[in-house]
């Protein structure tokens, strides 16, 4: 049976729908009258929501209205609800900021200032140590346009071969395992399929909290009678009512995959079809799994026998099944491992490619998926094409009309890059759309690596923990004030539109990295004036490879809302499912398998640290909380960071509780709960230091993907008499942090439940 | 029940408050929020529970009854409104009065505050904020038919007991069939089930 991709597959609860877009505003709304909506998409996760945002009559965004988006139906979370309160927020940088020392406060300067001086300090640190002494870093919250700007300027303007960026931290692992795989880097089905699977696993993925709207997928599957197991240390929102949790032990994701993958093998379960037509490596799989024994991965796991063979039975039962993960899975030292144990799993039950059947990895930024594709990642180029293969350097070069042995070699990755700057190696740093004081592991590191810095200027619309440290401070534009597309979790490009001019002094990333170009002396390669130049260019420069965005166009995308790459014509419908003729991305169109062997992680446990540490997310903060640590309602529904520790460790909730690992310790109040792993205890990561779960985490990283392993190290928890605080956000000289959004940031309590606090537990008066 | 209306589903509920979020942006009380939500298990579980407004029908709104100033108006389709602002005086009565809980005070301007199922978007045939984004259909806004066509099989209950009191509302919730027989056990110590003893 082949059922099509219809894009217009509602999830259920929402087929009856329709939006205020069709309806003039002013003929329903209680107080206001001629504002205009302006359709685009939420600028926080990978689901990539649309929805209105609502501008008054002088111009400016102040408010927000649900819009029936195929994506998803007019749904919402709460970071998107409140996610307009930034654009017109009064923390805003609206000037460049600039100091010559560190210990020296920020003063607010001229733009010329400002570029004079970092155009000045690239000459002086490249001149005497080289091109490659000026790094960069860039971000998967911007749109495409910019991050192939990115890639691009540090290449041809800076000619440095440090480019990175914070999908680094985000994606690269399941990256890496699509390419072994498939050589195609992207989820093989859109979400609408998840409406016609029959079991769907979500493996390492917070899909509640972190992709709540997603959750109506699952439950449009689970009304149909569609079985749903979760794979998780903790029983989240979504692992709740699952059919099947499995609390596995942090860091043994590819052990227990192996051992379902056994069992389906041992009982006769596989699809001997289709792995005979179109894989490689199978036998090595079958050989490297008959090492993994039910009972011998229940005692790695810590989970039942009995789990492990009804995950086997449900998945390799199904007609149609799914598997979807994220960070869980991802952010190990075998991260790229972890997510080849998931394909195998996939592949050998014959289910990839079909409608209901299928992969997918949930991409954690906006932008995860695009960010990765166009050449800001240390090792690729535009159109996913690799910065070491002579032909795709000469294509790229070709593009870009510049001598080949002008293009750099390969760079490394962002952790690796902040030990180079802690060697010296790296004595310059521009950066944009990225906080790594909050976001990379053992914070204690990356600060030194950054104090040693000689040159650091940050792109950013809020003073960033990562920003107040740098020496130039570079005010940008929020994403509703500018166009550009992102491509979402199911490689669904979508297009975000403008909805208000900037404050006046505040710039866009384009207009900044061409302008530095320009100074730089490479202001023809850089012509471009709008979003929509770059893209132009950019769907050249994807033209003919794997992620090809020619057939892309603007005005394609407004008339569709979104289509999925490849895409080599402007008649190309996209590309929703992958693999529906049964061929790869590889030469020999065939799904290349890889054995997997499970090790333990890289911190090891002893008497001192029996516990694991885990790290994530919750549902009110997005990333490293830059943003919606500024959000008022976001902070009252979350106003600080927890330790979740299960009751048998005899802590009382709310009690200060410290968490010490080798890298150091924090002193957090215990949320108590029996949804956690007696050996395993939580901290959410959204913090900055003296709160910051990334003061505790190792920065060993996956030998491939170069992801840090942030949810797994060992750790103990011992009784502490005060909390430590959780600073306010930083802000521009003479400023404090809008104080009517920072009221509950001091509560000494943990949150109610993972999700926050309840309604009942906050002060409803407004202050 | 009304015909069209909100069915809560505790056990679609993630707890992520995005209702909460989405009230707060209604145009009619902005920046206020009137939805409760609670972690009513909390220590063991991360399960959740959105309240809104249940509208109730018999008796006909208790907040209405209570109200000296008789401010709350219930409206022909049975939509319990909030208190006519011109004429509550924000004596919390109806907070008092109220089996669910629902009704709030505002302090500083001493109105009361309550949810009216987003009259102001359903007179023009959109679903209340809070039924509109919610990411898992816990708050479902529609028919009982629509609601049983998208998850077959579903028990909805729309009475509620409190001591020897039942109340009929207009808002109603799922429940599990096989578990518990409506009317549902309300606020109050709980003695009995259904005739059952439960002490």
């Amino acid at each position: 049976m082949t059922l099509p991709v219809d894009p217009t597959i509602a999830p259920p609860g929402t087929r009856t729908f329709h939006d205020a877009g069709g309806i003039p505003a002013d003929r329903w709304h209680a107080d206001q009258t001629g504002e205009t909506l302006v359709p685009t998409h939420c600028c926080f996760c990978g689901v990539q929501c649309g929805m209105y945002l609502r501008v008054n009559q002088a111009g400016k965004v102040f408010g927000v209205e649900p819009r029936n988006h195929d994506i998803n139906r007019m749904r919402l979370c709460p970071k998107g609800i409140n996610a307009y309160q930034q654009v017109n927020h009064p923390d805003r940088l609206t000037a460049p900021l600039i100091r010559r020392y560190r210990d020296k406060p920020f003063q607010e300067c001229t733009w010329d200032e400002a570029l004079d001086f970092t155009v000045a300090e690239i000459r002086r640190i490249q001149e005497v140590y080289g091109a490659d002494a000026f790094g960069m870093l860039g971000g998967a919250s911007l749109s495409t346009e910019k991050t192939y700007l990115v890639g691009k300027f540090a290449r041809v303007a800076l000619r440095t071969r440090h480019i990175d960026y914070n999908g680094r931290l985000c994606m690269v692992s399941a990256a890496g395992a699509n390419k072994l795989a498939f050589g195609i880097d992207r989820a093989g089905n859109p979400f609408s399929d998840i409406l016609l699977s029959d079991c769907v696993l979500i493996a390492g993925s917070n899909v509640g909290e972190c992709f709540p709207v997603m959750t109506q997928y699952i439950w449009g599957a689970r009304d149909r009678g569609a079985k749903l197991i979760v794979v998780d240390p903790r029983e989240t929102p979504v692992a709740r009512t699952a059919d099947l949790h499995v609390p596995l032990k942090p860091g043994t994701d590819s052990a227990f995959f192996n051992a379902v993958l056994h069992v389906i093998v041992r009982d006769g379960l596989t699809d001997e079809k289709y792995l005979a037509d179109h894989t490689t490596g199978w036998d090595a799989v079958k050989a490297a799994v008959e090492n993994y024994p039910p009972d011998r991965a229940a005692g790695i796991c810590g989970v039942g026998v009995e789990q492990i063979e009804q995950v086997a039975h449900w998945f390799a039962g199904a007609e149609r099944a799914m598997a979807w993960h994220a960070r869980g899975v991802e952010h190990h030292s075998q991260g790229v491992e972890n997510c080849l144990s998931i394909i195998n799993l996939c592949v050998a039950t014959g289910n990839i490619g079909r409608p209901g059947a299928g992969y997918g990895t949930l991409t954690g930024q906006g932008n995860g998926q695009g960010g990765r594709e166009h050449g800001q990642k240390s090792d690729l180029l535009p159109g996913g094409r690799s910065i070491t293969d002579p032909e795709h350097r000469r294509e790229i070069c070709h593009i870009w009309g510049i001598p080949e042995d002008e293009l750099p070699l390969a760079g490394t990755s962002m952790m690796e890059m902040v030990h180079q700057m802690r060697r010296r190696e790296i004595r310059g740093l521009i950066a944009t759309c990225n906080n790594p004081f909050v976001s990379l592991p053992n914070h204690h590191v990356v600060k030194e690596g950054y104090d040693t810095l000689e040159f650091h200027v940050q792109l950013d619309f809020f003073l960033s923990e990562t920003a107040a440290n740098a020496h130039v401070v570079l005010p940008v534009t929020v994403w509703a004030e500018d166009e550009g597309v992102m491509a979402n979790a199911e490689a669904r490009v979508v297009k975000h539109n403008k909805a208000q001019d900037p404050p006046p002094g505040v710039r866009t990333d384009t207009w900044i990295l061409c302008e530095l170009a320009r100074r730089l002396g490479t202001g023809d390669k850089f012509a471009f004036s709008t979003s929509r130049d770059v893209f132009e260019e950019l769907r050249i420069a994807s033209a003919g490879t794997v992620n090809d965005y020619y057939g892309i166009t603007y005005e394609r995308l407004e008339e569709t809302g979104g289509i999925a790459w490849p895409c080599p014509t402007t008649e190309h419908p996209g590309t929703p499912r992958l693999f529906e003729d049964g061929r790869t991305y590889h030469p020999d169109g065939k799904i290349h398998l890889q054995a997997v062997a499970w090790h333990p992680p890289i911190d090891p446990y002893d008497e001192t640290y029996p516990l694991s540490l885990t790290t994530g997310r919750t549902v009110a903060h997005y990333l490293s909380g830059n943003q919606t640590r500024r959000l008022g309602a976001l902070v009252e529904q979350t106003p600080r960071p927890w330790v979740e520790v299960h009751p048998s460790h005899g802590f009382s909730n709310g009690q200060p509780v410290r968490v010490v690992t080798r890298r150091g310790s924090a002193v957090y109040p215990a949320l108590v709960l029996e949804s956690i792993r007696p050996d395993t205890v939580f901290v959410p990561y959204h913090w900055p230091s003296p709160t910051a779960a990334n003061i505790l985490t190792i920065d060993a990283l996956d030998p491939r993907s170069k992801i840090p392993e942030y949810k797994v190290c060992a750790a103990r928890i011992e009784a502490a008499t005060t909390l430590d605080e959780v600073p306010a956000p930083p802000t521009g000289p003479g400023r404090v942090a809008y104080p009517e959004t920072q009221v509950s940031r001091t509560d000494p309590r943990p949150p109610t439940a993972p999700q926050g606090l309840g309604t009942a537990e906050r002060d409803w008066s407004p202050p | 029940m009304m015909g069209r209306t909100i069915f809560i589903d505790p056990g679609r509920c993630i707890g992520c408050q995005a209702c909460v979020s989405a009230c707060r942006e209604c145009d009619s009380h902005r920046g206020k929020s009137m939805i409760h939500l609670d972690y009513p298990d909390e220590g063991r579980s991360v399960a959740s529970l959105p309240t809104v407004c249940m509208h109730c029908s018999d008796p006909v709104a208790p907040c209405a009854e209570v109200c000296p100033a008789d401010a709350i108006q219930v409206t022909p389709d049975g939509v319990v409104q909030q208190a006519d602002t011109t004429r509550c005086i924000g004596c919390a009565n109806c907070v008092n009065a109220c089996p669910f809980g629902v009704p709030k005070i505002d302090l500083a301007a001493k109105l009361q505050m309550k949810c009216d199922l987003c009259y102001d978007r359903t007179s023009h045939g959109l679903a209340p904020m809070c039924a509109t984004v919610c990411p898992t259909g816990a708050l479902f806004y529609g028919t009982l038919e629509e609601l049983r066509t998208e998850r077959p099989g579903v028990e909805v209950a729309d009475s509620f007991t409190f001591g020897d009191t039942v109340v009929h509302t207009g808002v109603a919730m799922v429940v599990p069939a096989d578990k518990v027989r409506w009317p549902v056990p309300g606020g109050l110590p709980v003695i009995e089930v259904n005739g059952v003893d439960v002490r």
